[in-house]
């Protein structure tokens, strides 16, 4: 186990510098000048111009000055620092203050997804072909059908505008009251996706030959579904829900768009619609590494699981 | 069903007070989509304390859904038991509640499994999974159940008993795999142990271990044994009786002995005959023409007709009962005479 995770933690530095670089590439690659784009409608004079192009070295040129700069800013990534953005704002300020409101927004999700997914999806599974099991197939297949960027807006309009039941924006400083309505939104897909895994899942272990063995040890069939297949079944479930938090946590775009919440997604899609390429590569980089160790966290959690996992 | 005539009871006499276990005129189908499938027609046999009963077949033939019709663990949907009795000490457990079938399993009638890799449950220690049992059922706290496992585990010769308690399923060889089934299935000192094809999954070597622990344990624990298999090199040194199935029906039931001097039907001399041979050299190996019967389309008549050597007009017709041959033996044949001194011979 501690090989497996040396070799991964190995495998993330260079996944880590492989999509820094490319995020880091198609930023700036279509940038024109990017003095001008720094200073935005304002003139430049010459001197400011020659300050900037020694500070940035953009006096190198090509693919050679293009690395130049990729390298100058990982250093500064490894020291901490990731720069400011083109607003003259540290980015790991603007972090610091959005990453908390994302935790919080994914967590909320990431409970509305467990609490009703996996208890809905263990009912429907037991009562496989029943009218819940039904019922629950076409509501997972309806949520999951419909894009996020309409059903927040849907969502915000009835329940938020016309019956006034949540606060339809969640402003600078948003409430848990707030932000549990685009909590529930963003949860939905992750819940209508573990619903159906959990309820496959449990209605395949139901089968398995090791059901026949506990029933004919005569255990009372209450045990058996909630030990013997509920542990067995909720092993692809916990690992899909993993995934999903390093999602969750890494923004959601949409959503924290849609109701105005000041997350790390919101600001991410500030910087790309302003064209702010040092805040776009700064928080790719850093949703980059919750993704990579939240995935890490997943596979060692995988083989806790299932004793039949061993990593060499 | 025109078969459902007089069955006599076969080989020995019913003791003073009953087998210790009766399966009378069982019938048993499979409701699916396609239709419904007659796997069990009408299967009568007993046990008696401290005896060893073969039932053999081919796959299909309905051993082992017998046996978890006795255990009360048939998956239904889409097993439906349509009619018979299943007495145990007298009773019968078919209309039992399932709160007193449930009692019975593991404490009176106890099963194993063939595959003990998929009939164990794979993420919880083996310890752990024999001692269930005991924790379930008799209430004994956590280290007794424990302590508990590891004589269980030494009773069926798992070497280093008490460092293996932690272990998962997979850790363990085949062979190993099965004697933890069996410890589990001894838990609770059951009267009667099913052993469902107990060998098959296992290697040559291995599959006699595991038979001659049986066989001993069945003595020392004073059990009465079911012993499902479709070997017949496995039931000769075990067993007392024989039942062979076939589609469904017990078509001969006699005591090894005879059985194998003198099989009564020709489905039996078939078998008997495809075992290959140290002492027989230089021939084709005989087989059993054709295929078993697809369930949802039994032939008429004796259902072993489109593939017997003996067949007549009078086997496409009519459905042949159990003929009592001599020393008890039964055999459900038209010519079952003819084939035993065919047999003999």
């Amino acid at each position: 186990m501690f090989r497996f995770i040396l070799r991964r933690l190995l495998q993330m530095v260079l996944a880590f510098f492989g999509t820094t670089l490319i995020v880091y590439a198609l930023m700036f690659a279509g940038q024109g000048d990017p003095i001008q784009a720094l200073a935005g409608e304002r003139p430049v004079t010459a001197a400011q111009r020659a300050y900037l192009t020694e500070k940035y070295h953009l006096d190198q040129t090509g693919v050679g000055g293009f690395f130049y700069r990729y390298l100058d800013y990982v250093k500064n990534l490894l020291q901490g620092d990731l720069g400011q953005s083109l607003t003259g704002r540290q980015i790991g300020d603007i972090l610091q203050q959005a990453w908390p409101v994302t935790v919080r927004l994914a967590l909320i999700a990431l409970a509305v997804a467990i609490v009703f997914g996996v208890t809905a999806g263990v009912i429907a599974g037991i009562r496989r072909a029943g009218i819940f099991d039904n019922a629950t197939l076409v509501l997972t297949l309806l949520v999951l059908g419909i894009p996020t960027i309409v059903l927040a807006p849907l969502a915000q309009y009835f329940l938020g505008v016309k019956w006034q039941l949540f606060p339809p924006t969640a402003g600078t400083q948003p409430s848990f009251y707030a932000l549990l309505l685009p909590g529930i939104v963003l949860g939905s897909l992750s819940l209508a996706t573990a619903l159906r895994l959990t309820r496959t899942s449990v209605a395949e272990n139901l089968r398995a030959d090791y059901v026949r063995t506990a029933r004919s040890k005569g255990l009372v069939k209450r045990r058996i579904v909630s030990v013997h297949v509920l542990r067995n079944s909720l092993i692809p479930v916990v690992t899909f829900l993993g995934v999903e938090l390093g999602n969750l946590m890494s923004g959601a775009i949409i959503t924290e768009g849609v109701f105005n919440i000041p997350g790390v997604g919101f600001n991410l899609f500030r910087g790309i619609r302003t064209e702010d390429g040092p805040l776009v590569v700064g928080i790719v980089s850093v949703l980059v590494v919750v993704y990579l160790i939240s995935n890490l966290v997943v596979d060692v959690l995988y083989a806790v699981l299932d004793p039949r996992i061993r990593y060499e | 069903m025109t078969q459902s005539a007089v069955r006599p009871t076969p080989a020995s006499p019913t003791p003073p007070g009953g087998h210790l276990l009766e399966v009378r005129d069982l019938h048993v189908e499979f409701r699916t989509t396609e239709g419904v499938a007659k796997v069990i027609n009408g299967v009568t046999y007993h046990l008696d304390a401290g005896e060893t009963l073969a039932v053999l077949g081919e796959s299909g033939s309905g051993k082992s859904v017998t046996a978890q019709a006795i255990m009360g663990i048939l998956d239904t949907p889409p097993a439906h038991v349509r009619s018979g009795q299943i007495l145990y000490q007298g009773r019968d457990l078919l209309t039992q509640s399932e709160e007193q079938r449930r009692q019975v399993r593991g404490k009176e009638i106890a099963m194993i499994f063939q595959d003990a890799l998929s009939a164990l449950n794979p993420v919880f220690p083996v310890g752990w999974q024999i001692g269930e049992t005991l924790r379930q059922r008799e209430g004994m706290s956590r280290g007794d159940a424990r302590r508990r496992a590891v004589e269980l585990m030494d009773l069926v010769k798992i070497p280093a008993a008490a460092k293996r308690l932690g272990d998962y399923p997979h850790q363990f060889s085949g062979g190993m795999r099965q004697r933890v089934m069996i410890a589990m299935a001894l838990a609770l000192d059951p009267k009667v142990l099913i052993a469902d094809e107990p060998t098959t999954a296992l290697d040559v070597t291995v599959q006699a271990q595991i038979m001659d622990l049986l066989a001993d344990l069945r003595r020392d624990l004073n059990m009465a044994m079911i012993l499902i298999t479709h070997d017949l090199g496995v039931v000769a040194g075990v067993a007392d009786r024989i039942a062979v199935m076939y589609a469904g029906r017990i078509v001969e039931h006699a005591d090894v002995r005879s059985l194998y001097r003198a099989p009564a039907h020709p489905y039996t001399k078939g078998l008997l005959e495809s075992i290959p041979r140290m002492d027989v050299r230089g021939q084709a190996l005989s087989t059993i023409k054709g295929l078993p019967p697809n369930l949802m389309r039994i032939p008429s008549g004796c259902p072993f007709h489109p593939r017997c050597p003996y067949v007549q007009q009078v086997c496409v017709d009519v459905v042949p009962h159990d003929l009592v041959l001599g020393d008890g033996r039964t055999s459900a044949c038209h010519f079952a005479q003819e084939v035993r001194d065919d047999s003999a011979r």
